[in-house]
């Protein structure tokens, strides 16, 4: 089967232009040099890799992976003058719940990828990369060793790029199983051959990356965006967005939805206009309840906060944020505590135990939000999810404390009514298998 | 030990690419295509590329207690891994993997007495517009529903 979805005509296809119908096997070189493959390489051979980074600048890219952190800004920051190598990676580690959008580009235009890396390289001086890539992917790890194969055949990569005399070299690296990998730090570490554990920041990879030069690292689909921003020039792709959120992002619908898929939207199109008209609305012709809007570590909006742009600032106005594009559909019929007491199972799963709010912060939050789903609990408990959560923001090495933190603190707050209703129906001394005991913090 | 002559080439390329003196890059990708091939993170395995990286064996195992899909104990021969993540959840990723626990007799992280199937819970798959997902072995099975999944495992049972 193929994972494209069919185009709907609100879509905007830039990284998914290649994709006017849905197919199933990837762009391989030669259909990609007939469609403007390597002309955003050779285009950036000619310029000033200062001219790079001001184009991207311009275009107001912004990363895809979660963070929303300027690209172009973030490549400024490494000193092309070090002396040390210089190193491009690309994060791969799609691991967000609700995110499968990494996947669609690397399985179908493998190339595009591999141009956006050589033109980040070739902004930031490096000569080596890395595609880390999370291991239940080998999948897709096969197709970009062999679009990677077929790239040093036709010497896009290599000792001597397309003749210039500028060394790049590029490789796939398997994970092998942790979400935490996908915070780039951690990433790092693993690359490095070492436990995913965060660390500390700064020095931010830009000056000490991995094995400690200067180094970008990036998601998928932020280098993705970049030959067309190098082809069209940055102000073309900031025009697509809105101010400061320039171009389109993938949005993968997901959950209690007509036509679940990955898309391709302007940055600031409405919320519902993607769910209602891209998606078909909510499924089995229900009423919608709530969206996780950016994948699980996104704070919830309850379906009367829908109606917004969806772009990184003004999701970061309504309390959530844009995140990964991960959108999940929760339908009038959710339960709410059990999809909290799910997303809390995973955190604690996937803390990595290094800092000690989030090991415990997780450990406690998953305690209590499985006995809210049982219907065991009372409003304290509730209280006790804010208090928890509350410590662990800001405290931790790297994001995923705020990760857990966030959905917990906007479940318990906005859905505190029903959890409460829950618990007044269950019966509270009704022995249940598998319950945690009842502590008081 | 040897692997594969492919396997071989595979490890060659993958040590290059890391900086000189950095071979320790390798590490996990080593291992998860090692144990592929052999099944498990033997002793010998972890011996060999401890050797062949020049680290030592607490800095293998500490890797091995951190990667969940790093082994110390074969899996079977499939290996079932249900998401009952977010966006399976919702679309019935729970009962897709009770389901296959009935099926297999089996429970969380068990294996069949057969040694033919082993079955997983797993976290987000990256699949989740075509949930519920599943994987076998690296194989993604989408849109799950109970009688697929009996459907699959019968036919994986055919091909023993």
């Amino acid at each position: 089967m193929t994972l494209l979805a069919p185009p709907h005509p609100l879509e905007k296809r830039v990284l998914l232009r290649r994709f006017p119908e849905p197919r199933t096997e990837p762009v391989w070189i030669d259909e990609y040099l007939r469609t403007d493959g390597y002309e955003a390489i050779r285009k950036a051979l000619a310029m000033e890799p200062e001219q790079i980074v001001d184009e991207v600048k311009k275009s107001a890219l912004r990363g895809r992976g979660g963070a929303g952190f300027p690209t172009g800004m973030k490549w400024s920051f490494v000193d092309r003058k070090s002396p040390k190598p210089k190193y491009v990676v690309v994060n791969a580690d799609e691991g967000e719940p609700g995110t499968c959008k990494d996947r669609i580009l690397m399985g179908y235009d493998p190339h595009r990828l591999i141009e956006g890396v050589l033109i980040g390289g070739r902004a930031i001086g490096a000569n080596r990369g890395w595609i880390y890539i999370r291991g239940e992917y080998r999948e897709y790890i096969d197709i970009l060793d062999r679009a990677i194969a077929e790239a040093y055949e036709r010497g896009f990569l290599g000792s001597n790029v397309l003749g210039t005399g500028w060394e790049f070299h590029l490789s796939t690296h398997t994970g092998a199983g942790s979400y935490e990998c996908g915070e780039e730090t951690a990433l790092l570490e693993s690359l490095e051959g070492k436990r995913g554990n965060p660390r500390l920041k700064p020095p931010f990879p830009a000056t000490s990356g991995a094995f400690q030069c200067p180094t970008i690292v990036n998601n998928v689909e932020t280098f993705c965006a970049v030959p067309d921003i190098i082809l069209n020039g940055g102000e073309w792709y900031a025009a697509l967005g809105t101010p400061k959120n320039g171009g389109t992002r993938l949005v993968c619908l997901s959950g209690h939805i007509e036509r679940p898929g990955v898309y391709e939207v302007p940055l600031g199109m409405n919320l519902l206009t993607i769910l209602n008209e891209i998606g078909g609305g909510v499924w089995k012709g229900r009423k919608l309840k709530a969206v996780i809007p950016g994948g699980s570590s996104s704070p919830v909006l309850k379906a009367e906060e829908c109606d917004i742009p969806a772009d990184y600032d003004s999701l970061a106005k309504a309390g959530s944020m844009l995140g990964s594009g991960a959108t999940v559909v929760l339908d009038e019929t959710t339960d709410m505590a059990k999809v909290l007491a799910r997303l809390m199972k995973f955190y604690a799963h996937e803390s990595c135990g290094w800092c000690i709010p989030c090991r415990e912060g997780t450990t406690w939050l998953k305690k209590i939000t499985a006995r809210l789903e049982e219907g065991i609990g009372s409003e304290r408990d509730i209280d006790t999810i804010d208090r928890i959560s509350q410590s662990m923001l800001g405290r931790t090495f790297c994001p995923l404390g705020d990760a857990a933190a966030m959905p917990a603190m906007a479940i318990a707050r906005k859905f505190r009514e029903e959890i409460l209703e829950k618990l007044s129906r269950a019966d509270a001394f009704a022995p249940v298998e598998g319950a945690q005991p009842l502590v008081v913090l | 030990m040897t692997f594969s002559p492919e396997l071989e080439a595979r490890f060659a390329k993958m040590i290059a690419s890391y900086p000189p003196g950095r071979q320790k890059g390798a590490l996990i990708p080593m291992l998860l295509y090692a144990q592929d091939e052999v099944g498990a993170v033997t002793d010998e395995v972890i011996e060999e590329v401890s050797r062949r990286l020049n680290v030592s064996r607490v800095e293998v195992e500490e890797v091995l207690g951190y990667y969940t899909m790093l082994t110390r104990e074969p899996r079977g021969k499939y290996h079932l891994q249900i998401c009952t993540n977010i966006s399976c959840l919702l679309t019935g990723g729970e009962e897709l993997f009770q389901h296959a626990c009935r099926k297999l007799g089996i429970g969380n992280r068990e294996k069949t007495p057969d040694g033919q199937f082993s079955l997983e819970e797993v976290e987000c798959l990256g699949a989740c517009s075509w949930a519920p997902a599943m994987q076998v072995n690296y194989d993604f099975h989408y849109h799950m529903t109970p009688e697929k999944l009996d459907q699959l495992i019968d036919s994986l049972r055919k091909l023993q």
